[in-house]
């Protein structure tokens, strides 16, 4: 016998009030953490992807689509631009390396990304069998595409027109498998990779010749070697179809947009939490009422008040820690789903699915503030009076 | 050994003083207070077991004087020296019956002794019920789970609020007979306090309240 075990049972006793606080506050702690790990998996996402690129150089537009198209490849890019301009750019002496991109083709829903090596390289992406590309028609496949098509090195494919369907089916051209990337858990992952010959051979026209400084690019990857290039390289492609975006900038931009988002649920959920906070003072004031003739009755066997005291606060106690770990159990079942949901276009990263810092806090504040609800009742059976309590029935 | 010498008790300032008989009963002794409802029977079985302050007078048991007790003294005193059974019994509805008996050695600080209870029980008749919620018995078995509770621990005085009243004829000589029987086995003195006339003729020491008796104004 322990005043835990006879919390424990008490809880048990009222099987229906003692679940309404359970699922409130497991809902309502479960959404803060679920939107504190979704905020975290996203800005990991989002770092990883950016990893040293400084500046995107595309075609005029806006500036959001330019770097959601070609560093993370989930919106259509914004046009073309001519090779020849983006190489001012990449020899300008303030730029310390660019990687052009060029693509317009997927395979099953995957891009087709022309590049050379090193945009592989950029992530640190190896390879996890055969070898790099060579000569056109090439190809290295991201590890998640591999994953997902099951093509394997040695295996050919036609690729489609566009970024998304498989309508328009280029038959006569050819690709090849060569190597297979290993897991870099960045957006190569879910890229096939060719030489930017590759992509321009695709949409040739075979009857007619194409200029070389009429070739086009859809965007390059610009690394700064001076601060400088920020402020320079605009002015110096104003005359042009081209812009430059900053990543950093633009993602900054985009998660105060979702951050409107996010607060209303944050503050839904607080609201969620406040709710099953009452629901725990309502269930501890409710015990306190029904039982203050059990309550008596320990004091007439020998409890001090303080005992019956701890008694509720046990069950205030029991109950807030019940909740808000179910609360983070739901959470991490909740971007598993979530994870599922938004796969094409995020990678994420399962290390980080461990109990975040800010959770701890989240777990300790929902365990004070249920205490704290159930002090209230607490107190007054401090003031119980027994003899009188004993008299009523 | 109990003693109740010169209790007078007030509710509240305007109240009248209820002033008591003295009173005293020795260990394995029997004592019935027998009186109507309304007549302060239970306030005096509350002021002897220390759950009220008298106004005045003292109450003594095995020499100990109540009101030069601390509260938390007091408490534990209660438990420890005192087994309560109510006109109507009362348990932790979410524990067993045998769990609500390991509740006093718990308050205690003592180790449970399980054997005894279930011997207890035995004795009680109710030993099949050990493990079920007190609330799933009959009236006369709670009646006799709440004797078991009150000599679980040993005590040395046992005070018995009408504890025949909510009991027919039968039940109540059973419940009483046991009651008596397990007090004299524990060693306990009885005091049973009530408006039961049934129990009027089985006690040769016992005291009549009347409200005229002891209401000086």
């Amino acid at each position: 016998m322990s005043w835990l075990y006879m919390a424990w049972r008490n809880l048990g006793l009222k099987k229906l009030q003692t679940s309404l606080s359970l699922i409130l506050l497991a809902f309502g702690v479960g959404l803060v953490s679920l939107l504190m790990l979704s905020e975290k998996q996203l800005s990991d996402t989002f770092d990883r992807n950016i990893k040293d690129i400084d500046l995107v150089l595309g075609a005029k537009g806006s500036p959001l689509q330019l770097i959601l198209a070609n560093v993370y490849h989930v919106d259509a890019p914004t046009g073309n631009i001519r090779l020849a301009d983006a190489q001012k750019v990449m020899r300008h002496p303030y730029i310390e390396e660019g990687i052009p991109l060029a693509y317009g083709d997927n395979y099953r829903g995957f891009r087709i990304v022309g590049s050379n090596a090193s945009y592989i390289e950029h992530y640190g992406a190896t390879l996890q069998s055969g070898r790099a590309i060579e000569t056109p028609f090439e190809v290295v496949v991201g590890h998640r595409v591999a994953a997902t098509t099951g093509l394997q090195i040695g295996d050919t494919f036609f690729s489609a027109h566009g970024l998304q369907d498989e309508t328009d089916v280029h038959k006569d051209k050819t690709f090849t498998v060569v190597g297979i990337l290993e897991e870099s858990r960045a957006v190569v992952d879910q890229l096939l990779h060719c030489s930017i010959e590759t992509i321009w051979a695709v949409h040739a026209n075979p009857n007619e010749t194409i200029d070389e400084s009429e070739r086009e690019i859809t965007a390059v990857l610009l690394k700064k070697r001076n601060p400088l290039a920020v402020l320079t390289i605009p002015n110096a492609i104003r005359d042009t179809n081209m812009q430059v975006a900053l990543p950093a900038i633009e993602i900054n931009r985009l998660t105060q947009n979702f951050g409107i988002g996010m607060n209303t649920l944050r503050a839904i959920a607080l609201i969620i939490m406040l709710i099953s906070f009452a629901s725990i003072f309502i269930s501890v004031y409710d015990n306190l009422l029904a039982r203050k003739y059990e309550l008596a009755l320990l004091r007439t066997m020998g409890s001090s008040p303080s005992g019956t005291m701890l008694l509720l606060l046990l069950e205030g106690g029991l109950l807030s820690i019940g909740g808000a770990a179910l609360g983070l159990g739901l959470s991490r079942v909740g971007l598993i789903i979530l994870a599922q949901l938004i796969e094409n276009k995020f990678q994420y990263d399962w290390n980080s699915i461990g109990i975040l810092p800010g959770e701890w806090g989240l777990f300790g504040m929902a365990i004070f503030v249920g205490l704290a609800a159930s002090a209230i009742p607490g107190i007054s059976a401090l003031k119980i009076d027994i003899s009188r309590t004993l008299s009523e029935k | 050994m109990i003693a109740c010498t010169d209790i007078k008790f007030q509710y509240r300032t305007e109240s009248p003083v209820l002033s008591f008989p003295n009173l005293e009963c020795a260990n394995t002794g029997q004592l019935l207070l027998l009186g109507d409802s309304g007549c302060g029977k239970t306030t005096l079985l509350h002021v002897m077991c220390g759950l009220l302050q008298p106004s005045e007078g003292q109450v003594a048991v095995n020499g100990q004087d109540l009101g030069r007790l601390s509260d938390r003294a007091l408490d534990r005193f209660r438990g420890e020296h005192f087994g309560v059974i109510f006109q109507q019994s009362h348990f932790i509805q979410s524990l067993s019956v045998m769990e609500n008996l390991a509740i006093p050695h718990f308050l205690l600080g003592q180790s449970f002794p399980k054997q005894e209870a279930q011997k207890l029980l035995n004795a009680l008749g109710i030993d099949h019920k050990a493990h079920e919620k007190p609330r799933d018995l009959s009236i006369g078995e709670q009646q006799r789970a709440s004797i078991a509770r009150a000599l679980i621990h040993k005590p040395s005085i046992v005070l018995a609020d009408e504890p025949t009243s909510a009991l027919d004829d039968t039940s109540t000589a059973a419940v009483i007979h046991l009651l008596e029987e397990q007090c004299a086995e524990a060693g306990a003195a009885l005091i049973v306090v009530t408006h039961d006339q049934r129990l009027k003729s089985r006690y040769k020491n016992k005291v009549e309240l009347t409200p005229s008796s002891h209401v000086t104004s």
